[in-house]
Formats: structure tokens, sequence, C-alpha cells
């Protein structure tokens, strides 16, 4: 143990190096970037297996559903099939990237690992450290969420200046969904009591949004919840900016991504915040 | 306070409380928390003055831990007032944190990291400065003696070196204020060791420590000032040598023999109106040396920090 280190560096008057002169405040950059700085270091180990398994997830989906229903049903609309999976099934691939990292990591994290209570320790507050790793989430369901269309040209979808909003409108809905998981965390008793939420809550959002078929088939009860399903709105969005068909209609499926955000964002740090002080 | 009279609190130093002194590192004053049923905090008054090593000890469940918690406002009074470092928390208790370390009792460290990404992260959230972050990480290792395991990955580390990690994580920022609690819980005595070395530099560095133990030794070789806690407030402080003559005199006989042998002395101790405690495979009676000869036959000892919290707390310890 080098003792002496501390003592002959710090001299007789310790103090911070960063501390006195700075002053901290609310949801400061700094802090996010600290926060976000871990979980890049965390991602440099992870990487390959997370884009390996982004690039097959939709390549499955492709030949089953593509290869599948599209022997049966060669178009949707005024679409081909290809073209209608490839888009909607960004929508899942982000969905995914963001609902299951918001309600895994973040219950490993603060019960597991009690990450969350180190860097409470330090100068970062609840609003910081859980706005820090829903943007972390949703950074990378944004990137990641572009996977399908990547796949989907080579199935023969045709490249769109459009796609290049596709990142935006992935990080809005990430952003969402991945309140939504921290949420899910923040008032689960056991990691356990994900099943139900997985089953009961995603998985129908999942299928009933357009995905994989119209929403416009199903009995009009039915479709009235799809319609207030937001991965319904981002699978809308996204497929009209990919083909190039935007108008104004997708300015209404924006802003109820937005407001999605926006609500989940506060949720989580309400519902979370309460549990991580005591 | 109320279980400590007026006398008894000039005596210990207490007379400063309500006014808290220039240059206390940390004061709180009147500070209750409840966890539903369950009072952690009963009306707790402390002062830690700059430049000390303060040693909390207490049993477990006195409330301990719950007070470091306070400190960093990861749990709040429901009432009395806490000020760290100047700041007043809750309020301002971001700020006291960007000043201030903290080595908690359980390990938190990130596995899946190595030595140098983990005290990289935390340089960050302590808002060192990106051209000093590199030589403070290696400063940080240097104290931690972890040079030598920088790019290794936590989970490959003994014990012995995550503890010292936790410490060095601690101490990325150069604080003047350091918490630990329960800094050696659960390590070999060799480990021990290192991390006395490594507090005691602390303390030689000008930094005020706050060291919540139940570790007597601990407590006695490290601490200026020692504040015996329990049952959510603190009911005596001194220095370990203050509080080992006020409490347990001078000196200790131990009375060995067969469990029938004990309980008779155990009686006759209680008869006589002696302070005594079970220790062991004997009977302990406190000051020995005012008997007069008329203590029973046995080991004399000099009176130790155990003795005289025992008979503050009337809990054995380990």
């Amino acid at each position: 143990m080098s003792a002496s280190a501390h003592s002959s560096g710090a001299g007789s008057q310790p103090g911070p190096q960063a501390g006195a002169a700075a002053r901290v405040g609310r949801l400061e950059p700094a802090a996010l970037a600290g926060v976000m700085s871990r979980d890049v270091a965390i991602f440099g180990r992870y990487w390959r297996a997370t884009t390996f398994s982004s690039i097959v997830q939709p390549t499955i989906y492709l030949l089953a559903f593509g290869l599948g229903f599209g022997a049966l049903y060669h178009r949707v609309g005024h679409l081909t099939y290809v073209q209608y999976v490839a888009t909607g099934v960004v929508a899942t691939a982000v969905l995914f990237s963001s609902a299951f990292p918001g309600m895994f990591n973040t219950f490993i994290r603060w019960q597991f690992q009690r990450t969350y209570d180190a860097m409470l320790a330090a100068p970062v507050d609840v609003e910081e450290l859980i706005t820090a790793e829903i943007l972390w989430i949703s950074l990378r369901a944004g990137v990641y969420g572009m996977a399908p269309l990547v796949v989907g040209i080579f199935f023969g979808l045709e490249p769109n200046p459009g796609m290049l909003l596709v990142p935006l409108i992935g990080f809005v809905t990430g952003f969402g969904f991945a309140g939504f998981g921290v949420t899910v965390a923040a008032v689960a008793k056991t990691i356990d009591n994900f099943n139900y939420i997985t089953s009961a809550v995603l998985t129908p959002l999942f299928l009933v949004a357009g995905t994989f078929f119209p929403i416009s088939t199903l009995p009009a009860g039915l479709r009235a919840i799809a319609e207030i399903n937001p991965l319904y709105h981002c699978v809308q969005l996204v497929r009209d900016a990919s083909l190039g068909h935007l108008g104004p209609y997708d300015l209404g499926h924006a802003a109820v991504l937005i407001a999605f955000a926006l609500l989940m964002w506060r949720l989580a740090i309400s519902q979370l915040g309460r549990r991580l002080i005591d | 306070m109320d279980a400590v009279s007026d006398s008894e609190e000039a005596e210990r130093g207490f007379e400063g409380r309500l006014t808290p002194r220039a240059g206390a590192a940390i004061s709180l004053r009147g500070v209750h928390k409840r966890f539903g049923e369950i009072t952690a905090v009963d009306g707790l008054d402390l002062e830690v003055p700059s430049g000390v090593c303060f040693g909390l000890l207490g049993p477990n469940g006195a409330g301990k831990s719950t007070t470091m918690r306070m400190l960093t406002a990861q749990a709040l009074a429901d009432t009395g007032e806490i000020s760290v470092l100047g700041y007043e928390l809750p309020r301002e208790s971001k700020q006291s944190r960007l000043e201030m370390g903290v080595v908690p009792q359980l390990d938190n460290l990130d596995v899946e990291l190595t030595c140098r990404q983990i005290l990289t992260v935390f340089a960050r959230l302590y808002r060192v400065p990106r051209p000093q972050r590199t030589a403070a990480v290696d400063r940080a290792l240097a104290i931690a003696n972890l040079s030598h395991r920088a790019d290794t990955i936590v989970r490959e580390l003994s014990g012995g070196m995550r503890r010292r990690l936790l410490v060095a994580r601690g101490l990325i920022h150069r604080p003047r204020l350091v918490l630990l609690d329960e800094p050696t819980v659960g390590l070999d005595p060799q480990v021990r060791q290192e991390l006395w070395t490594l507090i005691d530099g602390l303390r030689a560095g000008g930094v005020t420590v706050l060291m919540s133990t139940h570790y007597i030794e601990e407590a006695e070789r490290l601490a200026d000032t020692v504040a015996v806690m329990s049952a959510g407030r603190i009911i005596a402080q001194g220095t370990p040598a203050e509080l080992v003559r006020e409490h347990a005199g001078e000196e200790v006989v131990e009375v060995y023999g067969p469990p029938d042998t004990l309980a008779r002395v155990a009686a006759l101790a209680a008869d006589s109106g002696w302070s005594s405690r079970r220790s062991g495979p004997a009977v302990a009676i406190m000051r020995a040396e005012t008997l007069d000869g008329g203590a029973p036959q046995g080991v004399r000892r000099p009176a130790n920090l155990e003795d005289a919290f025992v008979a503050l707390t009337g809990e054995e310890i380990e």
C-alpha cells in the first residue's frame, strides 16, 4: 500500500482538483457524459453480440414472413411485402433494443450490481442518472433500428433519402420505450415479474402495430387500441419516410412519439427516483 | 441526546453542538430517520471537525449505514439538519458530493470493466478536467497499489484488490472528506492492515475521514475521536483512551472457571454493584483498581475499548 502517494500528492492542503471552483447544477452535460461513458465502456465488450443479433433478427423475419407470407400475399395495399415487412420490422428492432435494456439493465445495475448506488454517491443526481441511461439506450436503438432497412436492401428494398430520418425516429421511439422499461424495472418486485410485461404488454404491442399485417383489417375496437400503440406510429412514420411518402399525417405520428417519450422519461425518473433514494 | 445528562455532555465536549463550529466537516442536528415501523436514526447529533479521523462505532443495526447514506443524500432525514463541508443537505448535496469521496460497505464495482475504466468513469463523474484525468487515474491506481493490475477486469481481482479499488475510486478527485462505511468488513487480517495504512495516510495528508465500523480494534487504532452509536443515537464520544477511562476504568479482572463459578461471580458482581460482563469463557469485572482487593482472584489486564463499548451498549461485538 502506498498511502504516501496520496499524502505527498495532496500535501498539507488537500482539496479537490475539480471541486471548489466548479458549481454543479441540474441536468449537467458533464454528469450525463460521465454516466454514458460507463455505458460506452461496457458496450465495448458487447457490441459484437448486439450487432450480430440486430442483423440476424430482421433477416429471419424477412425470410420467414417474406418468403412464407410473401408467397401467399405479394402486396399489402400498394407496397410489396418486402417493403412492408422490412420497414415495419424497424419498429420491432427499436422496441426490443430499448424496452429490454430499459428493464433488465436497470434492474441488474440497480439491484444486483448496485452501480446506481455508487454513481449517486458521486455528484450525479437521479434525474441525470436515469436521463443518461435512457439517452444511451435510445441512441443505440436509433442506430440499430437501421439494421432491418440494410437487410431489406439486400432483399430488394430500394434505398431512399428519407431513410436517413429513420435513426431519428428510432431514437425518439426508443427514448419512450427505454423510459417504459425503466419504469417497469422500478415497480417490479423481482426480475421474474418482467414476464408479465413481456407477454401481456410488449408482445401485443409488437404484433398489433402494422408490422406484419395492416391494422385496417382488425375489428374497430382492436383497431382503436392499435392506434394508441406508440409502436404503430413509429411503423407508419418509418414506412412513410423510407418509401418517400411523407405527408401531413406524419406530423401527427411524430407528435404522438414525442409525447410518449416525454411522458415515459418523467415517469421513469419519478418511479425509479422514489426507490433509489430512501 | 435525551439519554445523556447535561453534565455528561459538558464533559464530552458536546457543548458546541447547537452552533456548528467553524470548520466542522460534518454536522448533524436532531436527525431522525424511520423506515416504516423501524426507527433507524433517532435524534442523532454529531459533529465531525475538519482534519480528524472520526470513528463511528456501533453494533450492527445501530444506524451507522443509514447515517452514512444520509450524508450523501441517498437517504433523506425525516427531521433534523445536516450539513457537509458547509453545504446544507439535501439542497446542496450535489455540491458536497463533488468535494467528498465515498467508500461503500458493499462492493458495487462494475465487474465487467477494468480498474482503469472504472476509475476513468468516476474521474469524469467527479468532474476531473480532461487533461488531468489520466494522471488522476494513475495516481489512484498507485494509492491502491493496483498499478500493475490497471487493465485487469474487476471480476478477476481478489477480494482485497477489489476493496482497494473501491477506496481508489473514492479518492480519484482528491476529496477533502472521505466517508468509509465499514471499510474492512469481511477482509482477512493482512488486507485489513493494508487498508489501515492507507486510511492513516489519508489523515496524515489532511483529509477528514469519517469511518463507520463495528470492529473495536479498527476504531482504537485509527480514530482520533470515537462516537459510540446505539439504537440510532450517539451515547458517548471521546478519544479511545477517554472512553476507556470513563466507562471501563483502568483495569479489568477476568475470572475464569466452570459455568457455575462464572454464574456465582456474575451474581456477586451484580450484588456488589460492580460493572461486569461475560467475556467468552470468563466474567470480566470493570474498574478492578477501585475494588480495593475486594475483587475475586483472576487475571488482571488493562481496560480496553471493547470493555467500554460493552459497558455502554450492553452488547457484545464480534
